[in-house]
């Protein structure tokens, strides 16, 4: 297993335009077969990392490798790397048909003239377009989310190990979007491709993937499985942009058996060891709404965090209810978000509304340690 | 598209400018037709002067040179012109924002200064007037409009669409031919047709730079005008007139072609 050498590797990758960094060493694997997904707010470098990837961009003289099964690409041109992607505008050919569009990857790449109609049909079958209806179309006279299935079948058709794709999903309606996503996903275990998806979407990429990089201005702030992102937010950016946090802050005074005793402009509460803690250091956590709970004043269970508060407001979202719990924060307040499992309202409607006094509170362990206090 | 109704004076504007602009014209090709030889009275119909046009070896040798200098002055400048539009738009390199910014002093500098100048270069290079200096003279006024028609059309371009081929395992070469060529094609079309359309009715430049021999029809037009009127030169004018109108709705066909880039909606 470990002479295989990873599908797709960044070592130290840097790429800077003229003065702007937009990609600062990167580092990842992405192994055989795995959806991998690259995750980021808007301008991160999310496209860049892509197209060094593909051969559109070189990495910085002296500024890491990217290796493709092993080997060093760096240099190769993008037609030399037996790579499929579909572009975030889907780029398909104005001038031709979409059969043409499908065929022209499968033309350059030599492929027998006799093998490639039925090819293209195929590959059309595949992402659900009928060929005998759309096959002589023009690309201008097709929908936004036809032509993402024509641009996802020209990558497809030629059968690539490695399929990158660049927010594919991000010009169609929900409802499809959700479709494609599961199409995808069968797609990719299926075929044994290896996916190398970039999205903004955080529950998208948490719906997909079997890893996600989490970039954030220009570098890699969190790789990690789905849920080790989203339980496990290693620093304040990532804890926000995946779902939802509640953040407490606050100076770290004593070391029991279990953690530390945190003294925070709220109230103290306990968090479990974690290697930057140290005596008089600062801590911040983040702890989820859905692993908080609220309870009177007077009924906090044993042994967890507790911190007062007013309710301010409670949000019927179906599933859930976000319960609002203003805090005392230094001089000022803050809102607490927590989520409360909704178990019907008609017949059992839950006890808090605006004004309550309540308390916030959650076991010492539910919560992730932040590494940028 | 609404179909807005228009103002009845607006209406009225608009048919005097272009009754303005046109009348001149429609009398010259409806006086090509007259069968008075002198002056302004209408005395017949006969298309003698478009039959005396055949036995006119100056006109015939004037449409010829017109032709050939159309044809070659066309085919140099949409080359030279389409490789300089790609050098400008696809490549980052010193002074090209200057470059860009030069394109338009051929185009705004009066015709006869561009003659002037060319003549004079001519001369300090000793360089013998005749069709091959009215040929140079021609790319050197059309390149500019090549590029700016051809410039527009790439910059709308979709890169994109480049690299989505190469990422298919199409090479650079491959690429420009299968994908930027057909697309660029419209563009450079356009440019060809309306460098041709300059070369073929170019006067005052062509007058500065043509040699003693055969000259273009403009010039055997402008000399039969100052020698000795007659009818056969509507006629002649009328045959220009026309070709003219054709290649500027061809070219304006061309441009209107269907948009390269669209959008992902
Ligand atoms: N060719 C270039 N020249 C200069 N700056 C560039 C170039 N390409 C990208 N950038 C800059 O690099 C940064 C990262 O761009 P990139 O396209 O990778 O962002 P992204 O994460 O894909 O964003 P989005 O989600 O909006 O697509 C941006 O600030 C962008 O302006
Ligand atoms: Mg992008």
């Amino acid at each position: 297993m470990s002479d295989i050498p990873p599908v797709v590797e960044f070592t130290g990758v840097h790429k800077t335009f003229g003065a702007y960094r937009a990609v600062v060493d990167i580092n990842f694997q992405v192994q055989k077969g795995e959806f991998f997904s690259i995750l980021g707010p808007s301008g991160c470098g999310k496209t860049t990392t892509l197209r060094l990837l593909a051969g559109f961009e070189e990495p910085d003289d002296n500024g890491g490798t990217v290796r493709i099964a092993g080997e060093v690409v760096n240099k190769k041109r993008p037609y030399e790397r037996n790579l499929a992607m579909v572009f975030q505008n889907y780029a398909l050919f104005p001038h031709l048909s979409v059969e043409r569009n499908i065929a022209f990857g499968l033309e350059m790449r030599k492929v027998p003239s006799a093998e490639i109609p039925p090819r293209v049909k195929k590959a059309m079958e595949m992402v659900r377009l009928d060929p005998g209806q759309f096959a002589r179309r023009m690309p201008a006279q097709l929908s936004g989310g036809q032509r993402q299935r024509v641009a996802l079948a020209r990558a497809l058709v030629l059968e690539p190990t490695i399929l990158l794709l660049d927010e594919p999903l991000g010009a169609i309606d929900l409802k499809l979007r959700k479709e494609m996503q599961l199409e995808l996903k069968q797609l990719n275990k299926q075929l044994g491709t290896t996916f190398v998806y970039v999205t903004h979407d955080q529950e998208e990429a948490l719906t997909m993937s079997d890893r996600i990089a989490v970039m954030d201005n220009a570098r890699v702030a969190q790789l990690g499985t789905p849920a080790e992102i989203y339980e496990c937010p290693r620093t304040r950016f990532v804890a926000k942009f995946i779902g939802e946090s509640n953040f407490f802050e606050g100076v770290a005074q004593s070391q029991g058996p279990d953690g530390w005793r945190v003294d925070g402009s709220g109230g103290r509460f306990e968090v479990p060891a974690h290697p930057s803690i140290t005596q008089g250091s600062k801590v911040a956590i983040a702890v989820r709404p859905e692993w908080l709970d609220v309870a009177p004043p007077d009924a906090v269970p044993p042994g967890e965090n507790a911190i007062r508060g007013t309710v301010t407001d409670v949000i019927y979202l179906g599933e859930t209810l976000h319960v609002l719990v203003a805090v005392a924060d230094g001089e000022g307040e803050r809102r607490v978000t927590v989520a409360v499992r909704n178990e019907g309202q008609l017949s059992r409607p839950i006890r808090w509304s605006k004004g309550d006094a309540a308390v916030v509170c959650w076991k010492p362990a539910d919560c992730q340690v932040l590494e940028d206090a | 598209m609404h179909s807005l109704k228009l103002p009845r004076w607006l209406v009225a504007f608009v048919a005097l400018v272009y009754a303005f602009l046109h009348i001149p014209l429609l009398v010259l090709v409806v006086f090509s037709f007259n069968a008075s030889k002198y002056g302004v009275e209408w005395t017949g119909f006969t298309t003698h002067w478009y039959a005396r046009l055949w036995e006119r070896q100056d006109i015939i040798d004037g449409l010829k040179a017109s032709v050939v200098v159309g044809v070659s002055s066309t085919l140099i400048s949409t080359l030279l012109g389409t490789l300089m539009a790609l050098a400008i738009a696809r490549h980052e390199f010193r002074g090209r924002r200057l470059m860009e910014a030069f394109l338009y002093i051929p185009i705004v500098t009066p015709e006869i200064v561009v003659g002037i100048s060319l003549l004079i270069l001519f001369v300090l290079l000793n360089f013998p007037l005749g069709l091959v200096s009215i040929v140079i003279a021609h790319v050197a006024f059309n390149i500019s409009f090549v590029v700016v028609v051809v410039l527009a059309r790439l910059q709308g371009m979709d890169r994109n669409l480049e690299e989505a081929a190469m990422i298919l395992g199409a090479d650079e070469f491959t690429t420009f031919r299968r994908i930027t060529v057909p697309l660029l094609w419209p563009g450079i079309l356009s440019g060809a047709m309306l460098a041709f359309t300059m070369s073929f009715d170019d006067y005052v430049i062509t007058s500065f730079v043509t040699g003693t021999g055969s000259s273009t029809l403009p010039i055997v037009v402008y000399t039969m005008v100052r020698k000795n009127i007659e009818p056969s030169i509507n006629a002649i004018s009328t045959i220009i007139l026309i070709i003219t109108t054709i290649l500027i709705f061809a070219a304006d066909r061309l441009g209107r072609d269907k948009p390269l880039v669209h959008s992902a909606d």
